[in-house]
């Protein structure tokens, strides 16, 4: 369905400043395992709860897509923003493979700052991934969105868990980002040499 | 909702800013990224639908129950590794995750093994990894980021255990 199809004027209009990574990727497997555990799971409420059951959580998760929707168009949105207007020079020197620390602390403090759910964090790391930034530095992004930024804190964690235990629980969080950046960092060049050598420029 | 509120209003704000620097790098910059912007978000919709709408389905059958008596009082590395497991196979969004985190709190659960219940789950949930993270990012990195994260959960519990409770 999202099979990118090289006829299309528009996508080929859009592409024309070609953008490695943003790969617009057809159904793949991952798509096909979430609609196999969907259809066996409404299957099972089916049978357990009857026509009604499934009718139910359908319009309630009808009605969460709806709300999900707008916010889905602006993460998409702000990622293309993003990797248009970052200079990509910048981002593979301030968030590259030889960023070092101040890469991780840039991608940590980046997460943490980020507005939304992850309808804009990812498809933002994915914008920074394709103008430069390495494994770690993304990882420590993602890490620190989930971890420590405040979105889902704010939204859910403090209502539900209490202020107490977030506040706790994110003081406790906030190495994490840049050790999980450091660590990938680590991984990623014993387990990929040849795409680091690639961007090595000596 | 007013948590929600601010946010949709800081999102949007963000999205204004930025696409207002695009508009001033030139109207073709910003006509581009608009509409590069609205392609993903035309393919990234029918997976979306069918994670969101799909995911109450998973929940309904994995009750949390299940998920919360693995959460036990049972304290220890094993705990903390039930914990990790409990925390990767939760269904759903942030309001079970977080509501099985109060339950196994009150309930008796160790401190330390719900700070990694609720770490792991925000690491590696394996619906938002499949239904959010691998849509919007090449696969390869998400299963590089996701096998480098799972010894954190460990590292908050240790952190957990050695400064105390909240």
């Amino acid at each position: 369905m999202s099979e990118p199809s090289p006829k299309d004027p528009a996508a080929e209009d859009a592409d024309s400043e070609p953008r490695p990574g943003r790969v617009r990727k057809p159904i793949g497997w991952s798509t096909i395992i979430i609609a196999v555990l969907v259809a066996v799971s409404a299957a099972l409420v089916w049978r357990r709860d009857g026509a009604d059951g499934v009718l139910d959580i359908l319009t309630h998760d009808l009605s969460l897509f709806g709300g999900i929707l707008p916010r889905v168009l602006a993460g998409c949105l702000l990622g293309a923003f993003i990797s248009e207007i970052l200079p990509h020079e910048n981002v593979s020197r301030s968030l590259g493979p030889r960023s070092g620390l101040m890469g991780l602390l840039i991608g940590t403090a980046f997460g943490a700052i980020l507005p939304g759910g992850p309808f804009t964090a990812y498809p933002v790391a994915s914008a920074l991934l394709a103008v430069g930034a390495d494994f770690g530095a993304t990882i420590a992004m993602v890490v620190s969105w989930t971890l420590i930024g405040y979105g889902r804190a704010v939204a859910w964690e403090i209502p539900i868990m209490g202020t107490d235990f977030t506040l706790w629980r994110i003081m406790i969080s906030l190495p994490l980002p840049v050790l999980a950046g450091a660590l990938g960092r680590f991984v990623y060049v014993r387990l990929y040499p040849k795409p680091l050598a690639k961007d090595d420029e000596s | 909702m007013s948590a929600a509120l601010l946010i949709d209003i800081l999102l949007w704000g963000s999205v204004l800013g930025v696409g207002l620097i695009a508009f001033r790098r030139g109207p073709p910059v910003f006509v581009a990224s608009l509409r590069e912007g609205s392609m993903d978000f035309i393919n990234i919709v029918p997976r979306i639908a069918l994670g969101v709408i799909g995911s109450g389905y998973i929940a309904a059958i994995i009750p949390q129950e299940v998920i919360t008596g693995w959460l036990g009082p049972d304290s220890g590395w094993f705990g903390v590794a039930a914990a990790v497991v409990a925390g990767a196979a939760t269904p759903g969004g942030p309001v079970i995750g977080f509501s099985i985190g109060t339950v196994a709190l009150k309930s008796g659960g160790g401190v330390p093994q719900v700070v990694a219940y609720v770490v792991a789950w925000a690491l590696f949930a394996f619906q938002r990894v499949i239904l959010w993270e691998i849509p919007f990012m090449p696969a390869r990195f998400v299963w590089f980021r996701c096998a480098v994260s799972v010894p954190f959960p460990f590292v908050a519990a240790a952190i957990a255990m050695l400064i105390g409770k909240p």
